[in-house]
């Protein structure tokens, strides 16, 4: 008996899995559609944009800083036990470009606009905006996830960016400023170090990056369950499932285009 | 104007409509009563096709909105239908103006001039004027009610949707929107159908009256044969009685 229900139990989670996975990939399909289909509403991009991506730029940007400043020292400290400081500049920039930088910047986004996206998806849920939406033959899939996926996706990569730059900028300074580095051995290992593949390898992360910030924290929002509760658990799996899926999807990435670029 | 045939829908293991039938004649307002929790609300969205039921047929005006594979053709049978939700389901981020443009500028394809012509002559119908700029929360539930009937009714729908009309309104504004749907049925003249537990002042917007129970219409007819009705489910929820059929939960 006791077998049967934990069998039962096992099934049932199965199945509700497969149910919720095979949902989640028609929702990233539909919404894909809907970002090329007419009507296009360009303001209600430009909104998310602005919210998701414009607005996010100063918190980035800080930690883009201080990751650098971080970088440099742990970096400096490390290769000075093998003598080798003169190529703190490439430790810091390859490792913001390469990794830090996508990674990070996925994770404070997710933190900052993702858990903003599902909880006003998910409110509009429960207070049958979204209903009202398809009762006025508005298509929501089209009106409210296409523009924030697509925000996603532009802004993710423009982020990623501001966070490289400032990133090195803050190593520089620690290197250079308080380390006593030299600036033309820092900068000049840095440009010989970082080639043109690492750049495309941060930017491929970053943009995979902003299709799973925008899919995940939509299709979680759009598929709320009640009340403040719902919202609050939505919320809460949103940034939990979207910060792991990140994580787990670098370590491939990472291997196939680090194989692929080494080719 | 709406026909709902044999209609069954469950969640899980609970069965909430279990062959519902009922015809909403055009030109007159139905009202679908019953205690919470018996599938008033899910019927309405399988009417709006919001939801679809597990058997049975639903048409509106004509069309099946049930068979309608995609929600593109769904959409072409809801451009019938106006809503006024229970909490008026505004937009937040928009002001009032913008929310009642909203059908207008989505689905008719009006000129901006043209719909702002419309708007102002819609807000000035219901007193709305002054709340314009306002953005939703900034005005009391009752003009809320008020602009989610403007919206509602500019794209002058044949068939107006009401879920429950006056939840969590105090007395006056509970009234003020029955005056309202009377007042925008004699302007406008769609076919009505409002969702309520508000018994008896809900008959004063119907000219017939369903009751479901048990996933079933227990009883139909004009207010005063409801009034009449020796159903004793009818009785016990018109006289608001715990003893009698209906089991509270």
């Amino acid at each position: 008996m006791n077998l049967v229900a934990t069998t039962e139990r096992f099934g049932n989670f199965i199945i509700f899995t497969t149910e919720q996975w095979g949902r989640s990939w028609i929702f990233l399909y539909r919404t894909l559609v809907a970002l090329i289909k007419p009507p296009y509403r360009p303001f209600l991009y430009l909104q998310q944009l602005l919210m998701i991506g414009v607005n996010s730029t100063l918190v980035i940007a800080l930690i883009g800083l201080f990751t650098g400043a971080v970088l440099a020292v742990q970096g400096e400290y490390t290769l000075a036990k093998f003598g080798a400081t003169a190529y703190t500049g490439p430790a810091v920039a390859l490792s913001l470009i390469r990794e830090l930088g996508p990674v990070l910047t996925a994770l404070m986004l997710i933190g900052r606009a993702g858990s903003a996206v599902t909880a006003e998806l998910g409110i509009m849920r429960i207070t049958e905006q979204v209903d009202a939406l398809r009762s006025m033959a508005v298509d929501p899939i089209k009106y409210l996830m296409a523009p924030r996926l697509a925000a996603g996706l532009i802004a993710m990569p423009l982020l990623c960016a501001i966070f490289n730059v400032v990133g090195i900028f803050g190593g520089y300074c620690v290197a250079v400023g308080l380390l006593g580095l030299s600036s033309g051995t820092f900068m000049s290992e840095m440009t010989s170090a970082v080639g043109l593949v690492d750049v495309k390898s941060g930017f491929i992360k970053s943009a995979v990056f902003g299709l799973i910030f925008g899919w995940v924290s939509c299709y979680k929002g759009y598929t709320c369950g009640f009340g403040a509760q719902g919202v609050n658990k939505a919320t809460t799996q949103s940034v939990v499932t979207a910060s792991v899926a990140v994580l787990i999807v670098d370590y491939f990435l990472t291997s196939v285009l680090t194989r692929v670029f080494m080719d | 104007m709406i026909s709902v045939q044999n209609v069954y829908k469950r969640f899980g293991s609970q069965v909430v409509l279990d062959g519902v039938s009922i015809e909403i004649e055009p030109g007159k307002t139905t009202t679908v009563v019953g205690p919470s929790g018996v599938g008033k609300s899910v019927l309405l969205k399988l009417i709006m096709g919001i939801m679809s039921p597990d058997a049975g047929e639903i048409y509106i005006g004509g069309d099946n909105i049930t068979k309608a594979k995609s929600e593109a053709s769904k959409n072409e049978i809801r451009k019938q239908l106006g809503v006024l939700f229970q909490s008026a389901a505004l937009f937040d981020s928009l002001t009032i103006y913008d929310n009642i443009a909203f059908p207008l500028l989505e689905r008719s394809g009006l000129s901006a001039s043209k719909a702002h012509q419309k708007v102002l002559a819609i807000a000035e119908s219901l007193s709305l004027g002054p709340y314009l700029s306002n953005y939703p929360e900034q005005v009391s539930i009752g003009i809320r009610k008020r602009v989610g009937m403007a919206r509602a009714l500019i794209t002058e729908p044949k068939i107006l949707l009401v879920d429950e009309p006056n939840t969590g309104l105090d007395p006056l504004d509970g009234q003020e929107v029955y005056d309202l749907i009377n007042a925008c049925k004699n302007q406008w003249g769609f076919t009505g159908l409002v969702i309520s537990h508000e018994l008896p002042e809900v008959f004063q917007v119907s000219e017939r009256v369903a009751m479901i129970l048990g996933g079933k219409i227990i009883a139909e007819g004009t207010p005063a044969e409801m009034i009449a009705s020796t159903d004793p489910a009818v009785q016990q929820f018109l006289n608001g009685r715990t003893d009698g059929p209906i089991k509270i939960q």
